[in-house]
């Protein structure tokens, strides 16, 4: 059963979680001493993220999802985790 | 004075006032002075002792603060270590300094184990934030060693100034990393000569995002525990905003920086000096600032002093440019700093006229006393200075002077790669590249950059079957090799150009144009 909003983005919560993380994997992974990052850890203290890497995952949502992100939300509680990510997708859809 | 007495003698002047502030807790200079006593104790019980060395292998933290000031309280040396090293060349260093020690965490210990495993000389891994139960077998938990009574700091045997403080290992052109040695007084001379010209006092509040096993970082926690001020601690600057926000809720007023966090800054395009706290001052150093950055750095934070500043590892800082005169000079990195000489000469040792290139020589207190155990490279950076007793530093850098005296980076004399003030060897990077199957030639050059001074690029002729795309390139870089080292960018050629000895000439690589 379709629920009301879901019209406006294609992917369920899980599929954006998957494709945050395959673009964290492809792009990011091979910076930090770890093999793998949980949903829930903080992309920085994992090292696995700096300056250029906020903005090229910007660019990335921006791209893939289609939400405009302002400089006022690129903090930490937004976009320092692979969930944090996708609930930020979620709120921000395009309308 | 020994580097030490900068924390403990601030602990007895302010033992309640905030020294530290991480994202998870705050210190006061008390808890912070019992705390590094209580590791040093720990360390001692060990069986560690004066001049022994020990590795800080961590990112930006207090365990890190803590570990520095506890082995130098221990009467040892510390030697900060990049943690985006790799574990071959961090076994290198281990056993080039023959480490007695390494204090490092646990999200680490893929890296360390190996590389202890391998330096024999390591008696004792100390590991913050592990687990319980993971501790490396005959490893000492940090929280443990730091927990529980008071002990006094162990009394190190005639403990003087002109002992060794720390060894800071950096890129030499032959590849291999070279240990810099700083005695207690030649740190404590530059720390003092940096707050003297920043006017640095007890009121200060500085906002450091800088890695503390980089000489800028790690001078920012020393130099603030001379002066009694706080330090907010940071580990990157990966999220501007937030950082503007905590310098407005701590009251920073000193926000030291390099030119890629001020560009990022001012692409943020809504900014305002409206969102921006009233800093008493901004220092720059790694590369020049763009002069347009500058200006705009400028109107964001009107009434804040920008220093522009230039420094080697070799004697931490050698100019600064006075705040005053960077609308005047932008482009100049300045005058040397106080109570320490700097002067460009010519090939035969003589002093240039002002416009006339040649290198910079740095004479001073801060001055190293040589690298650890090669007395090759040594005699090459410390020559015979104006007095019988003295060496001064030829830092292998080209400048000139203008007619007033100031002066202006023009490159390196070598082959040696400045990106981001760090220096990067290309043969470092080379050999690493030549690993890569599929690549059979390979040549890395810096290219000049606005941002980063030179950006480190690599210029490769595969094998006749190889499919290497630029992201293989920079995925194995980055798997063996320091951040800061990895490739901005990368060229692929059929051939690479070859001296009349036929062998591989960077030069001509870097005057060749790239393939259509």
């Amino acid at each position: 059963m379709l629920q009301k909003n879901e019209q406006y983005s294609p992917l369920s919560p899980e599929l954006t979680a998957k494709e945050v993380r395959s673009f964290i994997e492809e792009n990011f992974l091979f910076r930090g001493n770890c093999e793998s990052i949980r949903d829930d850890e903080s992309l920085i203290a994992a090292g696995l993220i700096d300056s250029t890497g906020v903005l090229e995952l910007v660019a990335f949502l921006e791209e893939q999802f289609g939400i405009e992100v302002a400089d006022a939300d690129i903090m930490p509680e937004n976009l320092d985790s692979i969930r944090a990510i996708t609930s930020y997708i979620a709120s921000h859809k395009p309308r | 004075m020994r580097v030490e007495h900068f924390l403990s003698s601030s602990a007895r002047r302010f033992p309640d006032k905030t020294a530290l502030v991480t994202p998870s807790r705050r210190w006061t200079y008390r808890e912070l002075d019992q705390a590094t006593d209580r590791l040093a104790a720990s360390l001692a019980a060990r069986g560690l002792t004066h001049g022994d060395r020990v590795a800080i292998f961590m990112d930006n933290s207090a365990e890190a603060v803590i570990g520095i000031f506890a082995t130098l309280k221990a009467g040892a040396v510390f030697s900060p270590v990049n943690p985006t090293t790799k574990a071959n060349k961090l076994a290198y260093i281990l056993d080039n300094c023959r480490a007695a020690a390494i204090i490092t965490e646990a999200r680490h210990l893929r890296v360390v184990e190996p590389a202890t495993a391998e330096a024999a000389s390591v008696r004792l891994t100390v590991v913050a934030n592990g687990a319980p139960g993971t501790l490396v077998p005959g490893g000492l938990a940090f929280e443990a060693a730091i927990a529980g009574a008071t002990a006094a700091a162990p009394r190190p045997r005639a403990a003087t100034d002109l002992d060794l403080a720390m060894l800071i290992y950096t890129s030499g052109s032959t590849g291999q990393p070279k240990g810099v040695m700083m005695l207690h007084q030649n740190v404590v001379a530059a720390a003092t000569s940096i707050t003297t010209y920043l006017e640095s006092s007890a009121d200060d509040v500085i906002l450091n995002v800088l890695p503390i096993s980089f000489d800028y970082g790690l001078y920012q926690v020393l130099m603030t525990f001379k002066v009694g001020a706080t330090l907010v601690l940071e580990r990157s600057f990966a999220f501007p905003m937030a950082l503007i926000k905590r310098m407005a809720e701590e009251g920073v007023t000193g926000f030291p920086l390099v030119p890629t966090m001020a560009s990022t800054l001012l692409n943020m395009k809504t900014l305002t000096p409206a969102d921006l706290p009233p800093l008493r001052y901004i220092t720059n150093t790694a590369a020049a600032l763009p002069v347009a950055h500058i200006k705009r750095l400028q109107e964001l934070f009107p009434a804040t002093r920008i220093y522009s500043m230039y420094g080697l590892t070799e004697c931490k800082r050698c100019t600064y440019l006075p705040p005053e005169q960077l609308a005047i000079r932008p482009g100049s990195v300045g005058i040397a700093i106080p109570n320490t000489e700097a002067y460009v000469v010519d090939a035969a040792g003589e002093r240039t006229a002002p416009g006339e290139t040649g290198e910079l020589v740095i004479r001073g207190p801060h001055v190293m006393k040589g690298y650890w155990e090669n007395p090759e490279a040594t005699a090459k950076a410390l020559r015979p200075g104006p007095h019988p007793w003295e060496k001064v530093l030829y830092t292998g850098d080209l400048f000139r002077t203008d007619e007033d005296g100031y002066l202006y980076f023009v490159g390196r004399q070598d082959d040696i790669i400045k990106s981001r003030g760090e220096k990067v060897a290309p043969k470092e990077v080379e050999s690493v590249l030549y690993a890569l199957m599929g690549v059979r030639e390979a040549v890395v050059i810096g290219v000049p950059d606005p941002i980063l001074g030179e950006a480190v690029k690599a210029v490769i002729a595969c094998e006749p079957n190889a499919r290497l795309t630029e992201k293989d390139i920079l995925r194995h870089c980055a798997q063996h090799l320091e951040d800061y080292m990895v490739p901005k960018m990368v060229e692929f050629r059929s051939e690479l150009p070859k001296s009349d000895n036929g062998k591989l000439s960077r030069r001509l690589v870097a005057a060749e144009p790239v393939e259509g």
